[in-house]
Formats: C-alpha cells, sequence, structure tokens
C-alpha cells in the first residue's frame, strides 16, 4: 500500500467531486439549490465521451460535456426562478431526467472500445518538492491542475470581486440587489448555468480522465449527491470544498487499495481473508458523508453562519418576506 | 420656525413659496400614473408635482397607494398608464437602475440591506464601479468622509447586524447620497425612530434641501407631517384628494379631513375598572437574542386583570423577544409568573394552556398558514380540546361549524371557510388572529404591532376587540411601534431600553417627550420600579 | 426584436376547484408529448411503445394481475412518501427503508428468529413486524440526525440507501448466501404470502395469477394513512408543519418529535413494502431485487398530490410503467418519462398560484396616456 500512490490518486478522484461542488457552491451562492448535480455530472460524462468517441478528440469531449450540463441545468433555472417553483422538487426532477436521459445516450456506448484521454504529465520543478511534489504534481491529468486553479479563482470572484459583491448579495438578501439595480434573475441564471457547466466537466472527468468509459448509472455512482453533500460540509466555502473532496477521494482510494494485500500492517487483512467483508468498506464513503453533514450543521448552528439566507427561496419582486 | 414633537426648532429656509417654484422646472412630476395590482387599482390617474429642493409630504392610511406611486417613481413597479417627468423631460424607468441613473434615491421603509455584510458593501452593491477588484479600505474611506459631510454617524466598516435601527437608516440614506440622488423619497422613514432620533433625521433633511435636493417624504403620522413639510399631498383609495397644498397654517384635524374625510381621532370607550389581581408577573427575566447577544437584561414587570400596559420601545430595544419568553418560544432567565405559576422555559403547549394568547408581529410567517384553509388556522390553538379535538381524532364538522361562527362574528372577509389564508386581505388576516386568539378567553394576551399596515376600518376593529377583553378582564401586553397606539389604548406605559423597564408611568397624564426621552436611554436609573397601584384617573 | 406585448405572471386571487386537476391532467399530456418527441429521436416510435405499455399491463387479466403485483410495493413506499412530503420532509430514503424491511424480515426467516416449522400466519406475523421496525429504524436514522443537528434529510437518506444497498449485498454475498450466487435460498412455505393462484384447485380462473396477499396490505395502509392525516390531531399538526413550520411551532406543536415519528412511520411503511415483495413476489432475499420502487414513489406520491387515497390509483399507473419498462429499449426510458412528468407536474403548479397576463407597455411620453390594459 503506497499512501503517496494513494494519496495522489485520491486527488483525481477527488477533483471530480471538487468541480461538481464548486459549481453547486456558486449556484446556491447566487440563492438556487440544484440537486440534480447527479443527472448533470451523468449527462456530461455521456456526452462528453461520445463526442470523444466520434470525434477522436477529448477536448471537444470536454467542452460539450460542459455545454450539456449547462443546458440541463437551465431547465432547473427556468422552473425555479422564473416559474418559482419549489427548488428541491425541481433539482430531484432533474436527476430523474438527467439519469434517464444519459442512460438513452449512452445506449451502446460502453462497447466503443479505447479512446484517448486527457493528457496527463508533470510540472517540472513543482514535482520535486519532496512527498507534496509526487502526490499532487506527479503524472496528473490536466484536469487536476485546472481543479487547483479553479479553487483560489472561485475564492477571489465570490470575495473579493465586484461581481462576487452582487453574486452574494443577490443569495443573501435580493430585495436589497433588487433596489440598487442589480438584476437577480439574470444573476441567478448565471450562476445556476455555470454551476451547470462545473457538473458537466465533473462527468468528464470521469469519463475522460480519472475513470475512462462508460458504465450506465455506475458511472457517477452517487457521486453528485456526496457532492451537495460536500457543499454543506464546506460551509458554501470553496476551499473548504477543495479541502474536503480531496480527503474524500484519498480516503476512497484508500479503502479500495484495503480489500488487496493479505495483511494490512501485519494483521490478517479482514477483507482479504472473507470478501464479503469488502461491502462494509463501500458503504465508508458514504458513512463518511454522514459525519461531513453532521460536521457542517453543527458549525452552522454554532457559529451562526451558514447557507446564504435566501437560499431555497424563489424572489418576486415587491413580496415581502417569505 | 416650527416645533417638532420634541419641541425643538428647526429653522425653515425661507423664499421656497409655491409661486417662486414656478420659474424653475419641477424635480419630479407625475402626470395621470394607473398602476393595477389583481384584485386592487393602486393608483388612479395621480398627479404628483415636487418642487425643487422643497420636502413634500405625501400622505394617506395604510392602503391609500403611497407607497406604490413612489415605487414607480423609483423603478420598482411601471405603471400602466401616465407620465414620469425629471426635470422636464419625460423617462421611463424600466428598473431601479433607470431610476438610480437619474437621479432618484429611495429610502425604504423596510430596510434592504444585507445583514451580514458590512456598510461599505451594503453601499456598494450595484455600482460599475470598482470595475472588478473590491478595494474596501479605499471606499471605506471614502463614504466615511461622506457620512461625515452630511452629518451622519455611523461606522463604515461595520457589519450591519451589528448597527442599530437608526444607524440602519443612516446606511440606507447613505446609499443614496452616494449615488448621486438629487431626489430622495423617504417611505414612512420615522416609524422606527425615538423621538430624538426623529429630530436628528429632520435636520438632516433640512441640511439636504438646502444643498439643493429635493424630498418626498412619505407619512401618515400627522404631526411630524407638519412639522417637516413645505407642502402636502393627500392621498385616498389611490386617488390624490388634495394636491401639493402649502403646510404653513393648515392643522391636524385637516389633515385628518383631507385623508379619511371625517375627523379621524379615535374614540374609545374607555371604562373606568377597579385594579384587579396581578395575571401576569416578569421577575428579572433575561434572555439572548438570535445572534448570541444578551437582549433583554433583567426585566420586571406585572400586568393586572383587566389593564392594558404598553411597552413603548425603539425597535431592537428587547420587546420582540420579550414577547417570544413569555410565549415560549425563547429561552430565557428569570421568573414568569402566569397566575401564580412559573411558565418561563416550558413548552409553547403548555402557556397556551395557561391561558397565555399570543397575537403575533409576523402575521404571515408566524400567526398562520398561508395555504391551509380558515377553517386549519381558525383551530390552531383549540384542536386537541373538545368539542374538536376527541382524543386523536378531530371532529371535522363541529371545526367547520365553529370556523363559521367566527367568521360572521369577527366579520371576516373571504369567500367561504374553505379558502386558503393567503388569499386574505392584511385586514382580514389579522382579523382572522385575534379570532382565534380571543375565543379561547384567554386570561393574558400579548399583542405585538397588532394594527401594523392596516387601514383605518382594521385598526378600529382591532382596537375594539382588545378593550373588550380588557373589560373582560384579561391582562394585556401591548408591544407597539406606534406610540400613539400606545397612549391611546393603553392603561399604564413601560418604557423598554437596552433590555430593561426604565420608567413606568400612568398613560394619561404622562409627558410624550419624557417617553421619549427614556427610550433613547436619557434619565436612566430612576422609576424601575413599580408604583403602587391606585385607580387610574380618566 | 419587440413584442407588441409583454407576459407576465400575477398572483392569482382565486383558485376554482377544477383547476387543479385540470393542470395535473394538462402537465401528464404535456409529458407524454414531449417524452413521445424523444422517444422518436432516439428512432423508437412513441405510439407503439405507448401501445405496448398500455397492453403488456392491462391487456388480459394475466397482465392486470402482473400490474397488481409490481403496484403493491410502490403503493407502500408512494404512502411512505406522502406522509413524510405532506410534513416537507423530503424522505428520499424509502429505497433503502425497504431494504432494511425486507432484510429484517428474511432475517426472521433465514437465522431463524421464529423456530422453523412454525405455522405460517405466525411466521407471515413476524415478518410483517420485523419488515415495519427494520424500515422504521432506518428511518429514524436520518430523522433523528435532523431533529437533533439539523443535517438535510435529502442527502442523509441518500447515503443511507447506498449503505443499505452494500448491507442486502454483504449478507446475500456472505453469511446466507445459497451456493456463493447473489441470493438467500427460497424462504419455506410457511414464510410465503398467500397468492390468488394458490386457490387455483377451487377457482380454475385463479391458475398463474401471481397477485398475492401483499396487495390487500398496501389497500388496508391506503386507508389507515388516509384516516391519520386527515382525521387525526396528528395529521392536523403534520399539515400545518408541512406549511409553516414557525406558524406550528407557534401554536404549541413539538416539532423534533413529529419528525421522529413521521420518519418512522414512513420508513415502517416503506419496510412493509420490502417485507410484502420478499414474501410475496421473489420469496427469498436477493441482490437487487427492487427496481428503484422507493425512487418511482417520489413521483407517486407527488402525482398523488400527496393524498394517500390518490396514492393507490397513482402506483397502479407507475406499476404498469415498470412492468413494461423492463421490455422498453433503451432502458433509460422509463426514468426519463418519469422525470420529464415530474417537471411538468412542478410546472404546472406555478399556474395554481399565478396567472399570465398580457400586458401592452406604457405608451411613448406625449402621446395620450391611458391606452390600456
Amino acid at each position: 500500500m503506497d499512501l503517496e500512490l494513494i494519496a495522489a490518486a485520491g486527488i483525481a478522484v477527488g477533483t471530480i467531486l471538487l468541480f461538481a461542488a464548486v459549481g453547486e457552491i456558486l449556484a446556491e451562492r447566487s440563492g438556487v439549490i440544484n440537486l440534480g448535480v447527479e443527472g448533470m455530472m451523468l449527462i456530461g460524462a455521456v456526452v462528453g465521451y461520445a463526442t470523444a468517441v466520434s470525434t477522436g478528440n477529448p477536448w471537444l469531449g470536454v467542452v460539450s460535456a460542459m455545454l450539456a450540463g449547462g443546458l440541463l441545468s437551465l431547465l432547473h433555472a427556468i422552473i425555479t426562478i422564473t416559474f418559482r417553483a419549489d427548488q428541491v422538487v425541481s433539482g430531484l426532477a432533474l436527476t430523474f431526467l438527467g439519469t434517464g436521459l444519459a442512460a438513452v445516450l449512452g445506449e451502446g456506448l460502453s462497447k466503443a472500445g479505447a479512446i484517448s484521454l486527457l493528457p496527463r504529465f508533470s510540472i517540472p520543478l513543482l514535482s520535486e518538492i519532496p512527498v507534496l511534489g509526487r502526490i499532487a504534481f506527479t503524472e496528473q491529468s490536466v484536469l487536476v491542475y485546472v481543479g487547483y486553479l479553479l479553487v483560489p479563482a472561485t475564492w477571489y470572484w465570490i470575495n473579493r470581486t465586484r461581481p462576487g459583491l452582487h453574486l452574494r448579495s443577490v443569495g443573501e438578501e435580493p430585495a436589497a440587489a433588487d433596489a440598487l439595480g442589480v438584476s437577480v434573475y439574470a444573476t441567478r441564471y448565471r450562476y445556476v448555468f455555470a454551476g451547470g457547466m462545473l457538473a458537466g466537466l465533473a462527468g468528464a472527468t470521469i469519463t475522460l480522465a480519472v475513470q475512462p468509459g462508460w458504465f450506465g448509472a455506475l458511472t457517477v455512482n452517487g457521486r453528485g449527491w456526496i457532492a451537495i453533500g460536500l457543499v454543506i460540509f464546506a460551509q458554501w466555502s470553496p476551499l473548504r470544498a477543495a479541502a474536503g473532496a480531496y480527503l474524500f477521494g484519498a480516503v476512497v482510494q484508500l479503502t479500495l487499495s484495503m480489500q488487496l494485500p493479505p495483511t494490512i500492517l501485519g494483521l490478517a487483512n479482514p477483507f482479504y481473508q472473507y470478501h464479503p467483508n469488502t461491502f462494509f468498506l463501500e458503504m465508508l464513503p458514504y458513512a463518511l458523508v454522514l459525519v461531513a453533514l453532521v460536521v457542517g450543521s453543527r458549525e452552522a448552528t454554532r457559529k451562526r453562519i451558514g447557507a446564504p439566507a435566501a437560499l431555497g427561496i424563489p424572489y418576486v419582486r415587491g413580496e415581502r418576506g417569505r | 420656525m416650527r416645533e417638532t414633537p420634541s419641541g425643538i426648532e428647526i429653522p425653515r429656509v425661507s423664499g421656497q413659496t409655491p409661486t417662486a417654484v414656478a420659474t424653475q422646472a419641477p424635480a419630479v412630476e407625475l402626470r395621470g400614473i394607473v398602476k393595477r395590482f389583481p384584485g386592487v387599482v393602486a393608483n388612479d390617474g395621480v398627479d404628483f408635482t415636487l418642487a425643487a429642493g422643497e420636502v413634500h409630504a405625501l400622505l394617506g392610511e395604510n392602503g391609500a397607494g403611497k407607497s406604490t406611486l413612489v415605487n414607480i417613481l423609483d423603478g420598482l413597479y411601471q405603471p400602466d398608464a401616465g407620465e414620469i417627468l425629471i426635470e422636464g423631460r419625460p423617462v421611463a424607468f424600466r428598473s431601479p437602475r433607470d431610476a438610480i441613473a437619474a437621479g432618484i434615491g429611495m429610502v425604504h421603509q423596510h430596510f434592504t440591506l444585507v445583514a451580514s455584510m458590512t456598510v461599505t458593501e451594503n453601499v456598494l452593491i450595484g455600482l460599475d464601479r470598482p470595475r472588478f477588484r473590491l478595494d474596501e479600505r479605499r471606499y471605506e474611506a471614502e463614504i466615511g468622509r461622506l457620512a461625515e459631510a452630511h452629518g451622519l454617524r455611523v461606522d463604515p466598516s461595520a457589519k450591519v447586524w451589528q448597527l442599530s435601527v437608526g444607524e440602519r437608516q443612516r446606511v440606507e440614506i447613505l446609499k443614496v447620497l452616494y449615488r448621486g440622488a438629487r431626489v430622495l423619497i423617504m417611505d414612512e422613514p420615522t416609524a422606527v425612530l425615538a423621538p430624538q432620533e426623529i429630530d436628528d433625521l429632520f435636520r438632516t433633511l433640512r441640511s439636504m434641501t438646502e444643498g439643493g435636493r429635493s424630498i418626498v417624504f412619505i407619512s401618515h403620522k400627522l404631526g411630524e407631517v407638519l412639522s417637516i413639510a413645505d407642502r402636502v399631498t393627500v392621498m385616498r383609495r389611490g386617488k390624490v384628494t388634495a394636491k401639493g397644498l402649502p403646510a404653513a397654517g393648515m392643522t391636524k384635524p385637516d389633515l385628518a379631513q383631507l385623508m379619511v374625510g371625517r375627523e379621524v381621532l379615535e374614540s374609545l370607550e374607555r371604562t373606568w375598572l377597579p385594579p384587579g389581581a396581578v395575571v401576569l408577573s416578569l421577575e428579572n427575566v433575561e434572555a439572548d437574542g438570535d445572534r448570541g447577544v444578551q437582549v433583554l437584561r433583567g426585566v420586571n414587570l406585572q400586568v393586572r386583570s383587566g389593564e392594558i400596559v404598553g411597552i413603548a420601545a425603539v425597535a431592537g430595544n428587547g420587546q420582540s423577544e420579550l414577547a417570544e419568553v413569555i410565549s415560549g418560544l425563547r429561552p430565557c432567565h428569570g421568573r414568569i409568573m402566569v397566575g401564580g405559576e412559573d411558565i418561563a422555559n416550558l413548552p409553547v403547549r403548555k402557556s397556551i394552556q395557561r391561558g397565555v394568547a399570543h397575537v403575533p408581529e409576523d402575521r404571515t410567517g408566524v400567526g398562520t398558514a398561508p395555504n391551509l384553509s380558515l377553517v386549519d388556522n381558525l383551530i390552531m390553538k383549540r384542536y386537541r380540546s373538545r368539542p374538536i379535538g376527541h382524543g386523536w381524532t378531530i371532529d371535522m364538522g363541529a371545526a367547520r361549524a365553529a370556523a363559521s361562527e367566527l367568521k360572521d362574528s369577527y366579520e371576516i372577509s373571504a369567500p367561504s371557510i374553505e379558502t386558503q389564508a393567503r388569499l386574505l386581505s392584511g385586514g382580514n388576516i389579522q382579523r382572522l388572529i385575534l379570532a382565534r386568539e380571543i375565543e379561547s378567553e384567554p386570561r393574558l394576551m400579548i399583542a405585538v404591532q397588532p394594527t401594523r399596515g392596516l387601514d383605518v376600518g382594521a385598526v378600529e376593529a382591532a382596537h375594539r376587540l382588545l378593550m373588550e377583553r380588557r373589560t373582560a378582564g384579561a391582562a394585556i401586553l401591548l408591544i407597539s411601534e406606534d406610540l400613539d397606539e400606545i397612549l391611546t389604548l393603553s392603561d399604564r406605559v413601560a418604557v423598554l431600553y437596552e433590555g430593561r423597564v426604565v420608567g413606568i408611568m400612568d398613560a394619561v397624564d404622562t409627558d410624550v417627550n419624557r417617553i421619549g426621552l427614556l427610550m433613547t436611554g436619557g434619565e436612566i436609573g430612576d422609576t424601575a420600579a413599580e408604583p403602587v397601584a391606585g385607580p387610574g384617573a380618566r | 426584436m419587440s413584442l407588441p406585448f409583454t407576459l407576465r405572471l400575477e398572483a392569482r386571487l382565486e383558485v376554482s376547484r377544477w383547476l387543479s386537476p385540470a393542470l395535473t391532467a394538462g402537465a401528464l399530456v404535456v409529458a407524454l408529448v414531449v417524452s413521445g418527441l424523444i422517444l422518436m429521436v432516439v428512432g423508437a416510435d412513441p405510439v407503439r411503445v405507448y401501445l405496448h405499455i398500455v397492453g403488456s399491463s392491462l391487456g388480459s387479466i394475466g397482465a392486470i394481475s402482473d400490474t397488481l403485483v409490481k403496484s403493491t410495493p410502490l403503493i407502500l413506499t408512494g404512502l411512505a412518501c406522502a406522509l413524510a412530503f405532506r410534513m416537507r420532509l423530503w424522505n428520499i430514503g424509502a429505497e433503502g427503508q425497504l431494504l432494511l424491511g425486507a432484510w429484517a424480515a428474511s432475517a426472521v426467516v433465514l437465522v431463524p428468529l421464529v423456530p422453523a416449522g412454525a405455522p405460517g400466519p405466525i411466521v407471515l406475523a413476524a415478518m410483517l413486524v420485523a419488515g415495519f421496525l427494520g424500515g422504521a429504524l432506518w428511518g429514524l436514522i436520518p430523522g433523528v440526525l435532523r431533529a437533533k443537528f439539523g443535517v438535510n434529510e435529502i442527502i442523509a437518506t441518500l447515503m443511507l440507501n447506498s449503505i443499505a444497498f452494500a448491507w442486502i449485498q454483504y449478507w446475500v454475498f456472505g453469511p446466507w448466501t445459497e451456493g456463493g450466487f447473489q441470493m438467500s435460498r427460497q424462504f419455506p412455505v410457511e414464510a410465503w404470502l398467500p397468492r390468488l393462484s394458490d386457490l387455483a384447485a377451487a377457482v380454475p380462473a385463479f391458475r398463474g395469477l401471481t397477485v398475492h396477499a401483499g396487495f390487500l396490505l398496501a389497500l388496508l395502509a391506503a386507508v389507515v394513512v388516509w384516516f391519520i392525516v386527515e382525521r387525526s390531531s396528528w395529521g392536523y399538526e403534520i399539515r400545518l408543519i408541512g406549511d409553516n413550520p414557525r406558524a406550528a411551532r407557534y401554536a404549541g406543536i413539538r416539532i423534533a418529535r413529529n419528525i421522529l415519528l413521521v420518519f418512522a412511520i414512513s420508513g415502517g411503511l416503506a419496510g412493509i413494502a420490502g417485507m410484502a415483495e420478499i414474501a410475496g413476489v421473489v420469496h427469498r432475499l436477493q441482490d437487487n431485487f427492487s427496481p428503484g420502487y422507493g425512487y418511482t414513489a417520489i413521483i407517486v406520491a407527488y402525482l398523488a398530490k400527496f393524498h394517500p387515497l390518490r396514492v393507490v390509483p397513482v402506483a397502479i399507473l407507475f406499476g404498469a410503467l415498470i412492468l413494461a419498462g423492463r421490455e422498453i429499449q433503451p432502458s433509460g426510458v422509463p426514468a426519463m418519462i418519469q422525470g420529464i412528468i415530474l417537471f411538468c407536474l412542478i410546472a404546472s403548479e406555478v399556474f395554481l398560484r399565478y396567472r399570465v397576463s398580457v400586458v401592452r407597455p406604457l405608451p411613448v411620453a406625449g402621446a395620450a396616456p391611458g391606452t390600456e390594459p
């Protein structure tokens, strides 16, 4: 069990969660909760893969995946922002739709054969840092490095720029933003779309970089929901989301590798000895998310911070209060 | 020279008579404005002219259409018909952005501030500068200078949730000044201020008009209108009943006549009652607010059967939390004795059982279930007991019968008892809540802002019901921002300041100025003790 | 491009009684049309697909019986969801609660918790109780998390679904496995819910009809839940909390207690669905025996507007869809149709609260004012 390899794999897997979580953070900061992440990731995964298969160009796959995720999210945006329908149910409907649509579009794709993936490389100089260099900057997919850049960029955007100020105001007190001329509807549409694009990117990260291939709904396997849980754990901060995503990825990789060797630390490996025990390892990621949810929720109550104040509430000009 | 409520004189700038105005294009002119909402014509052919450099009061009772009119001027609504002219040029505002660009600035009645952000951030929302990067320090300094120039005391780096109500209003004013507003619209700005803060505000408004700005001042308070306005326009039921009359020489009865078409000064029947037993006794009650800061710092108060005690306080001094601890919605320290039993920190159900009724501040957010029917809303406090509740089941027939009866006797106007509560008007929702709370024949009623936003008819009905309850022997704790209402209804007035009762006096021979002083922290240290109960002379 | 008018959403003042069913029907029609379009895009013939669905579910007595079999767990999980959703508790975990109920009922037979050879009614009663308890306990976990820590129940129940899935896999691949295949041994006959075909000796027409006593259980449950929601004081509390939790608190209702109770009952209902599936249909515990009943139940509950009695016909409708859906290619179509139906439903609800009005814009200043509307 090479811990460095596990950590490096963890970062790669965590990048998937990272893109989805950051996308959802952007949407939720504007006040719209989009539970359709799983469906958008699946659509991104299948569209990206299919495009790469048919054109031979994985970059086109990435672009098409992001567009597909964004388009799907627009459906949610129209229903919840313009039609002011319930955001929770709309997100659930989006998941159903995305899952089913992805299965339909992906029919026959699993037999497609090998495709060219996105490039993987190491970053010179940085990859020579002891330990950290080998984990974070050696032989990682280009999308992993994109993830490294995305996190601080998103943080900066939200907290230190004028558009970020408008984003936050729309999510906290849309009446205030509206009265000062910020278009609440347009802002929310923009960030829901951005969230959709990032979810699509997350899907493409799976099929074109980290775990290539199309396996139906198993391709995403609940990671969209885990990403939403991460948003709560992250207290709507991109930095914490990154930490949570990478940590999560590392734990998942650890549990995977724990199944193989005959002994761990000198003790007989129970997962090697009795194969059904590995099902408990499968439960571990989901149990972890539960723990993360409890931690995140308790912290929010304690610090009296938490979700953007207007999250989940449709905005109607002139209507006061809830 | 004119007098403000607290007796301070504010010099009026001379020369701004209506005739002098005619030589200059009016700052704002609204012609023939029509605006309809589902079920109501809010503005029905309204004309309004604001001269340059004047303070023009827009007067009318709740529901007259004043807010709608200024929201049109502010760009929040688009009129269905009519014209808007700014300094003689016709304009069309498609959104608040256009209005701001034209120099219109509105200070709303309900502040639109993001509580979790700083003053500076709130001021900067919606602007095109800074282009991208947010340099907080530089803008804090800039806004600090602007505030000082206009005598507005507020810390630009403070988070809004830390500010008092008066300070928040100053932030709202800063927002419009920073955007170069030439026309300011103040929507009921004094509703949340103590008398001394009102004087500060009027001074600020005057200095702005001297700087060439024009102000629209919306109010339903006749005394304030007379002290600050140059001219008055009165609206009633969507129409203008008096256009641009000079305020000089008018009296309150004149204005009242224009507002509602009759003498409006309320005459309530108040019967003298011998002092009853103490029903509610608060002993050293302490409690924390939502932000974890202590808001009640040892409240001592008694309310007797057959009396109304009014709590006079500026918003944010603990009165909302006081209502919540008594009704069981908030934990506290200390004792809350009702009928000899300590109900502090007991579950809400227990205080309801002990005969405590609560008319909440938030009618639609707390007091009713909007999508449920009138029946469901009316049985909210009685569904566990006969004749409606039988053990685990509910007798819907009995529930419907009871609801029908309440609907008739309290004159709740609605298509049927199955109508959803959210479809009712504000006044009818309040009738529903009062019907429900009074029907349980409580011995203690806590009424919080019972007539906020209601039209005159509903206000009278609510006051009448409260008085009837008083006569029937209930003890009533009245919490209201409207000092007039407190003085009209209460037998005694208790002033709450920073979470303590700083003064208690009989309502009838009280000095409004003294109450105002106590409300804003003057005279701390005396009369915190309960006076010996004696017959209140009427 | 500027239109001579704009559309605006205005709050609706009155809601006439026929509006809601009309909107639901309209939404269904739109959903079917949209699904049909998508089917055409992927190369299937929508009319043939829809006719196939109708035929294979209602075309014969046997088909109807099969439909009812598929709708039994849907009624129960649909009730579970409807109950919880009425209180705005988004129990997405009906699938996991169904699995745990099945597991607990299997334990009665496989451990065994009731001595082997005990008479059928005793075994089945024990399985029923175990199924309810299994689902209820699994439902209490997210209930406690929500009531005590304020944890979002949507994600919590979803995570628990995945954990439940792995839990079943452990037992059917592990301690209870039959020859290493992903199933347990078959249950003895005492643990089988009686079916119509059991009476084939007396009534030849019943030969081959697999509809089982679980269907009756489901109908009974629907009546019980209806009574709870509409006629009991607890149901009143649920409806009040669901509409406005702050008002419920103000009225003295203890919200945390209700969260726990509703999650327990909701989970228990789903647990019974699990028990009915394994005791009435597969007669063993096996991997992946549920084609997502707990998820389809969400749409069933929504389409039934959370009304317990309406859940029954809606569940039968979706039972037909699931039955026929097994044969539809591509395999994602039923899920897609379900998503489209849900979307159309929530979009249609908007028109309950708002209506579309046509507004002519303000005439240019200088022209005669007061054109209309």
